[in-house]
């Protein structure tokens, strides 16, 4: 009679972090950034239909890196969350915090459940709202593949090699930046990760921003030539 | 968490029939209603009747569309509500006008922004007007056992179509039957006389301001000729709701130039006298 090979639960973790930690390293990185006027999230993407960066609700935005396939599903998890609670309660009751919760509960239970897990880091960002009480601050949230979940203030990046990235914002990041100087920063961030590109054009980048002061949806995607214009000296 | 969701579509009503059956709104009234006669006011003695919304319109005009309606909900002889609103904007694009029973009519212009915005966002691009036009087709269709028992929903539903440049407008029966107007139209109690009211006062490729002129003298002439329609309130200052549909979005007219249009409108039918 065969024994059922044994794996110790730590070595099964261990091989199931470095296995998504290995797929998200190949991904390319993203940067969220508060601005005087909302949420910048910003992506080294070249593709122009294959979107990192989306639309979850009214003040909600969603970013990931990792496998497309996984984070993009994920997103789209995170629109009928957002929907159905908006239609059965209130649209202020669609807040980053409960989403962010959700996902980590379900990205975690597949770590530990699932042999493989999800290969996905990602973002939920909120703006505020100086319309509502209590609303007024911005609030971002990572949640790692294992469902680890953190909270943000004033930028989060997340994706593969994300020390060189930090150390530069850490360094170089000031509140209330106008969005045009939060732009340069962030892309100046991304040039720094090791498996991107060392000069990033409009072409190459995905911006994406939550805008405070519109009314309604406040997520807006800046176009190629927005970015250009921001971007040339 | 919808982690292991049947549902793959990019449909918010059709998500709601797999996954939240309880949460439509047209799951359990027919059978309700059914048993109490409530929506047709024939209800148990003492039963009030369900408001109703009522007179809406939409016209074409040479930048898009208009759409505007009264501000008055009535059960049966009387006044439900004063500011009720008829007009909603469904997405950056298009406009749904509403009459019949408020309540479905109300809860029908909100699923439709979520359904077109829920589209949207799954899919990354929005629906073409024709789309967004049949959808709502399909969702009248759904609540057809409800219209039966009284709680009729018949919007105008209006939009600027980028694809062809033009404003577009379309009407419903009960049945979801739509049917694309080439000029304007007019539904609910006092639509008819709205109408008639058009007839005389449309031209293609009015400018804003006739537009809107037409549309405000429509629903004066609805409001004078059936009492379920509700003048413009001077006295509390409530204006009908009038949104206009370009290529640049839409715009809600503002009350002051609303009553601006009514005042130029009195001081010409008293010169006319």
């Amino acid at each position: 009679m065969s024994l059922p090979f044994y794996v110790s639960p730590e070595q099964l973790m261990q091989d199931k972090a470095e296995y998504a930690r290995k797929g998200i390293a190949r991904g390319k990185s993203i940067v969220t950034l508060e601005y005087a006027g909302g949420v910048l999230l910003l992506a080294e993407n070249p593709s122009t239909s294959l979107s990192k960066i989306g639309e979850i609700y009214d003040r909600l935005a969603f970013a990931g890196v990792g496998k497309f396939s996984e984070f993009d599903q994920l997103r789209k998890i995170g629109v009928r969350y957002a929907d159905v609670k908006g239609y059965s309660y209130s649209r202020e009751d669609v807040r980053a915090k409960s989403l962010a919760n959700a996902y980590s509960q379900a990205i975690g239970e597949v770590f530990t459940r699932e042999m493989k897990p999800l290969e996905v880091e990602i973002v939920v960002a909120e703006v505020g709202d100086d319309r509502l009480a209590g609303h007024e601050n911005n609030a971002i949230y990572r949640v790692s593949y294992d469902g680890s979940i953190s909270d943000h203030q004033g930028y989060c990046v997340i994706g593969g090699t994300v020390e060189s990235l930090q150390a530069y914002l850490q360094a170089n990041y000031r509140s209330s930046l106008p969005l045009g100087d939060a732009i340069k920063l962030g892309v100046a961030a991304l040039e720094r990760a090791s498996n991107g590109e060392p000069k990033l054009g409009a072409q190459n980048l995905e911006a994406c921003v939550l805008e405070r002061q519109r009314p309604g949806r406040k997520f807006r995607r800046l176009s190629a030539d927005e970015l250009r214009g921001i971007l040339s000296p | 968490m919808l982690v292991r969701s049947k549902y793959s579509g990019s449909s918010f009503s059709e998500l709601l029939e797999v996954e939240f059956p309880h949460l439509r709104f047209e799951s359990r009234l027919p059978q309700a209603l059914a048993s109490t006669g409530l929506a047709t006011g024939q209800g148990p003695a003492g039963a009030p009747p369900i408001p109703h919304g009522t007179t809406v319109l939409a016209l074409k005009y040479s930048g898009g569309v208009i759409a505007a309606g009264d501000r008055l909900a009535t059960e049966g002889y009387r006044v439900a509500s004063r500011d009720v609103q008829k007009v909603y904007t469904t997405d950056a694009h298009s406009l749904i006008a509403i009459a019949g029973a408020a309540g479905p009519c109300i809860e029908m212009a909100k699923l439709l922004r979520i359904e077109l915005e829920h589209y949207e966002k799954i899919e990354g691009d929005s629906l073409e007007l024709e789309g967004k036009a049949n959808k709502l087709s399909q969702m009248i269709r759904a609540n057809l056992p409800a219209a039966m028992q009284g709680l009729v929903v018949v919007p105008i539903f209006a939009g600027y179509d980028p694809r062809r440049r033009v404003g577009r407008l379309w009407k419903y029966d009960v049945t979801g039957g739509r049917y694309e107007e080439a000029e304007f139209e007019a539904t609910g109690s006092g639509g008819l006389y709205a109408r008639e009211s058009l007839k005389k006062s449309w031209r293609p490729g009015a400018s804003r301001e006739e537009a809107l002129r037409m549309a405000i003298g429509a629903l004066m002439d609805a409001a004078d000729e059936d009492r379920g329609t509700g003048g413009i309130d001077v006295q509390r200052g409530i204006y009908p709701t009038v949104s206009v549909c370009s290529a640049s979005g839409i715009e809600e007219v503002a009350p002051t130039e609303i009553a601006e249009i009514h005042r130029q409108l009195l001081d010409q039918r008293r010169g006319a006298a």
